[in-house]
């Protein structure tokens, strides 16, 4: 494993509002390290609602989320923050020297002397099906993502869903398989035309065969699938041999590792002041819709205001023996420079 | 207008209904376990109900964008609807829906 990195300021969640502290962080001269889950920056403005319109940032009467995202990100750019992305904060520990070590699933550890939160409801993971007993398939013959395909190799393959996912499996898997079925709940799907088409030869030529049906049991063994319940749109259930099942219904959001934190978490926020944004574990603070307070807005406005106040805090934590000089972006010089327009 | 809520665990909810607001925000605010995470914007697919005993027809038919955004849906049925997408209107008084597995 590479050694630590080393920073000032770690945030979990490189949402709109993960992505505005490094400006105000930046601002100040603090350096910053973000981890995200999904693989690119914007949170649930690009992975929920890209074409959405948002109407309630102040002096944009309307911007897309995709739009906010972007903007956001040439907002930051000065600032060189680095992004950990397609990983999640796994575990949080207080180091003796005071600083922060905070590590992902993939191994990333970063050393910092302030932790930000700023997760909103958590992370982005593959919805699961609710069907009885799928954990314990799970990672053995129910999978939510490809990883090699060759997994997949002369098996008995089933895909779930209606989305570009599970229409590009089966495009991909369908020619290494010994048999590839799609089940959706209808004839019809989102996917892009293209897929969707592409699908349609395919079962056209026998390759995939395709049921309006959905998935009501799995049997098997030791988390090795046999078969599964197909249910057919007239309800009839019928048994479905199968060496793997792929469930393809997008991401929700689950709170995750961070309930392991020890930030004192209640119903799923984490409670901080409204003068610093701090949780009540000095050095960890909480921005934007995971954190709690009298009269929290869910807005992304409001957690740009959190961010701002967070900052000033962070400073004074990161740069315990400089005085804080409180200067405006429209008059300062010092200020433009670190904004590489001055 | 009452809207009756039946949770994951077969409890029956009667709410009431403000005229132009959607049944999910009704569902929300009354503290029932629905995600509803993209808020209403039809982008989400966890605002998921199921329309029961007659109430699905009288509702007017869902959008393109509700029938694609039902396919990333979870156990969905014929009378799945996505309640960010239901509008509350006098006609619908007494409109009882399940809300869906997680």
């Amino acid at each position: 494993m590479d050694a630590a990195i080393e920073t000032d300021v770690a945030i979990v969640g490189a949402g709109p509002i993960g992505l505005f502290a490094v400006f105000e962080l930046g601002l100040l001269d603090l350096k910053a390290h973000l981890v995200d889950i999904l693989d690119r920056p914007g949170g649930q403005l690009t992975e929920l609602y890209p074409e959405k319109p948002i109407y309630d940032i102040p002096g944009l009467p309307m911007v897309l989320g995709q739009e906010l995202a972007d903007r956001l990100m040439e907002q930051i750019k000065p600032f060189g923050a680095q992004f950990h992305l397609s990983q999640m904060a796994s575990a949080l520990e207080k180091l003796p020297d005071g600083r922060w070590k905070l590590s992902t699933d993939a191994g990333t550890e970063i050393v910092a002397k302030v932790i930000v939160i700023a997760a909103g409801g958590g992370s982005f993971v593959p919805k699961r099906p609710p069907i009885a007993g799928i954990e314990a398939y799970e990672g053995k013959s129910v999978y939510y993502a490809v990883r090699k395909m060759d997994a997949f190799k002369d098996k008995h393959v089933l895909i779930a869903g209606g989305g570009d996912s599970a229409l590009d499996w089966t495009i991909n898997l369908a020619p290494i398989a010994k048999s590839l079925t799609l089940v959706h709940h209808r004839d019809g799907f989102r996917a892009a035309q293209h897929s969707v088409n592409q699908m349609r030869a395919l079962v056209d030529e026998g390759k995939v065969k395709f049921h309006v049906a959905s998935v009501k049991a799995l049997h098997g063994a030791d988390g090795q699938l046999e078969a599964v319940t197909l249910a057919d749109a007239d309800k009839t259930e019928r048994r479905h041999e199968t060496d793997a099942f792929l469930p393809f219904f997008g991401l929700t959001i689950k709170l995750g590792p961070i309930a392991e934190f020890g930030l004192n978490l209640h119903e799923n926020l984490i409670a901080v002041d409204t003068a610093k944004f701090e949780s009540a574990t000095p050095g960890v603070f909480a921005i934007g819709d995971i954190n709690s307070y009298p009269g929290k807005l869910k807005l992304i406005l409001s957690g740009f205001h959190e961010a701002a106040l967070m900052a000033q805090a962070a400073f004074h934590i990161c740069k315990p023996n400089e005085k804080l000089r409180f200067q405006y972006t429209t008059s300062s010089s010092s200020l433009q420079k670190k904004l590489g327009v001055a | 207008m009452k809207i009756v809520a039946i949770d994951r665990k077969g409890e029956s909810h009667t709410l009431e209904g403000r005229d132009g607001w959607s049944v999910m925000e009704i569902l929300r605010d009354a503290g029932l376990p629905i995600a509803a995470e993209c808020g209403g914007a039809c982008a989400c697919a966890t605002c998921h109900v199921y329309v029961e005993g007659g109430w699905f027809e009288k509702l007017p038919p869902r959008s393109d964008a509700e029938i694609d955004m039902l396919d990333m849906a979870l156990a969905v049925e014929p009378n799945s609807r996505l309640s960010c997408q239901i509008v509350c209107k006098p006609e619908l008084d007494g409109i009882t829906l399940t809300i869906a597995p997680e």
